[in-house]
């Protein structure tokens, strides 16, 4: 296999005067998609906030194919082809669907054909390009959120609970969603709590406690093990 | 493709009370100025008192519209705005006392250039020092509100000093050019030249503001900053460098706003940016922070109260304006559009 897209080296992050992350290492390989795992308020979106560069790493390395982006301003994190899917969706409510997408094709106009294929997957954005988002509905926020990461191709998305607080008819255009993404063979780091969902879409995963990674493996491995789940997760996935 | 039940088109129901409320702040200004035609006893009066209270407003808002953005943009308080209009105007004037010639001529053409220079040379000099200031005294102190204010208020200080420095502490009296002077009749009242022109040069700015805002990617930029700035990063966009972009052209426009004022008082002085400063404050806070469209109709609101009630009772003229203020936060805390922070 091919080197990691992106791997994270004990990762140090603070905020304010608590200690967050506590030493994350992570790997990501290329075009596969990436489970990051955990409990409520273990670190993992402070995990993908420190990758964008929101919050800083105090110790530890972050390569993005190779090169240390740790110290790099988010801009330029996000130029060198990062993608990010906030937790909160971190749409533009005053502006349109279409000024929020125009805005997130930072390389120049949007290419129509990847267009006709985002309103493939997400025919609700195609309806309301000229809505301001802010009228949107919760689900179809998120879709803008996840639509304004695919306009253009990314070397790296990390998308935060895409599925969060949304009805399952939602969850499951955002997870056929993924999906596609995945097979452009796209890499992705996924932070997912609905657990059928990671288990159709994840190939490795990673959990995490209390600030650290505790386990990396197949996602195969961890979600026929439901003991295993059990001692890293404190509850059995299965059960949702 | 299956499109499930919560995408289907919804927004078309909204009801009407629900349509008018983006609506409201604008329909403000009829309603006073239809207030002020019940309360003022002469047509003739109200014609005249409308237009200088849009003409005002027009200098408020040229004034206000970049502090705004600074605040919503980065949440900066600059107290020290003011200093761009004092320099501007002291800019501006100098511009058209060396111009004299040409002011006092009685040719459009030769005015209208001579104005166009001491614009140009207020703008370029404010711009200058908005980026001065910027990077001197804002950039140290980003997210800390009460160090702005003292620090911004510390560099009004120091540049109205240097006013005095340069130009001597005495006000300096300024005559409008010759095709500025007097006024039109319409409708039996007197309406000043220089007022209706203030009007149209307001209304240029906003328009132009409101199309770069609207139908530029810089414009979608610095609106979206405003709402979640930490996403335009994520995004991609250097946030601070668009930052310093707006400052530049905030100070700029306050120095347009300084030149025009100068010459609407006929007499300008080191600290008529810091008086200003009150009622552009109103205008910024009324109006709803980071809101171009809300410092716009806040500005005329504030022009137009100024004027009748100066005109009704000149005693409680500015008390007026913060009384707008009050009633204008009971009915909307954050201003007539608030801007939705994602925070
Ligand atoms: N802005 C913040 N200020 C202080 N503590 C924070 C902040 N953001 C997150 N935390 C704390 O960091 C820990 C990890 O949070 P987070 O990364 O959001 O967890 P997760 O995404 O795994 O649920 C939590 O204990 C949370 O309370
Ligand atoms: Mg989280």
């Amino acid at each position: 296999m091919s080197d990691p897209i992106l791997r994270l080296e004990g990762v140090y992050t603070n905020i304010a005067q608590y200690h967050i992350l506590q030493g994350v290492d992570l790997e990501v390989p290329r075009g596969a998609v990436t489970m990051l795992l955990g409990r409520n308020g273990v670190g993992k979106t402070t995990t993908l906030r420190t990758i964008i560069g929101h919050w800083r790493a105090h110790q530890g390395r972050i390569l993005l194919d190779g090169e240390d982006i740790s110290r790099m301003p988010t801009p330029a994190i996000a130029r060198a082809g990062v993608g990010f899917v906030p937790e909160e969706m971190g749409i533009f409510a005053d502006l349109t669907v279409e000024e929020n997408m125009i805005l997130a094709a930072v390389s120049g106009p949007i290419d129509p054909a990847r267009l006709d294929w985002v309103f493939s997957i997400f025919p609700p954005l195609k309806t309301f390009w000229k809505s301001e988002a802010g009228n949107l509905s919760g689900g179809q926020k998120q879709m803008l959120s996840i639509a304004r990461a695919m306009v253009e191709e990314r070397r790296l998305y990390l998308i935060d609970e895409p599925t969060k607080g949304l009805a399952p008819a939602i969850i499951s255009t955002m997870a056929r969603a993924l999906k596609e993404l995945k097979e452009q063979g796209a890499s992705i780091l996924l932070v997912e709590q609905n657990f059928s969902v990671a288990r159709a879409l994840g190939d490795g995963a990673n959990v995490m406690d209390d600030g650290r990674m505790i386990w990396s493996g197949q996602m195969a491995e961890l979600s026929t093990d439901a003991a295993l789940q059990e001692r890293l997760m404190g509850l059995s996935m299965e059960a949702h | 493709m299956s499109v499930a039940p919560e995408h289907a088109p919804k927004m078309a129901q909204a009801s009407f009370a629900h349509r008018l409320g983006p609506w409201m702040p604008v329909l403000l200004i009829p309603v006073l100025i239809v207030l002020g035609f019940l309360a003022i006893p002469s047509s003739t009066s109200w014609l005249t008192l409308t237009v200088s209270g849009l003409a005002m407003g027009m200098m408020i808002f040229i004034m206000a519209s970049g502090l705004t953005l600074v605040f919503g943009l980065m949440d900066v308080i600059n107290f020290g705005h003011g200093a761009f209009v004092s320099v501007g105007a002291f800019v501006g004037v100098s511009v058209l006392l060396v111009l004299g010639q040409m002011t006092s001529a009685p040719s459009l053409a030769l005015n209208l250039a001579a104005l166009m220079v001491a614009v140009f040379g207020a703008m370029a000099a404010t711009g200058l020092m908005g980026w001065a200031f910027e990077k001197v005294i804002v950039e140290p102190v980003y997210g800390h509100h009460l160090k702005q204010i003292l620090v911004t208020m510390g560099g009004l200080i120091v540049v109205e000093q240097l006013i005095i420095v340069l130009w001597g502490p005495e006000e300096i009296y300024i005559a409008r050019p010759e095709a500025l002077k007097g006024a039109v009749t319409f409708a039996g009242a007197a309406l000043e030249k220089y007022r209706l022109v203030a009007v149209a040069i307001g209304l240029v700015v906003f328009l132009a503001m409101r199309w770069v805002l609207r139908r530029t990617k810089i414009g979608l930029i610095v609106r979206a900053g405003v709402e979640n700035g930490e996403m335009v990063q994520a995004l991609g966009y250097r946030l601070r460098l668009v930052f310093v972009g707006v400052f530049i052209a905030g100070s700029a426009l306050a120095g347009l706003g300084g030149v025009m004022w100068g010459l609407y008082q006929e007499v300008i002085t080191a600290h008529m940016g810091n008086q200003a400063m009150i009622l552009i404050f109103i205008v910024v806070i009324i109006g709803g922070l980071g809101s171009v469209e809300g410092c716009f109709i806040g500005a005329l609101l504030v022009g137009l109260m100024q004027n009748y009630v100066a005109f009704l009772e000149p005693k409680v003229a500015l008390i007026s304006n913060i009384g707008l203020m009050v009633a204008i936060l009971m009915w909307r805390p954050m201003g007539m559009i608030p801007v939705v922070k994602a925070k």
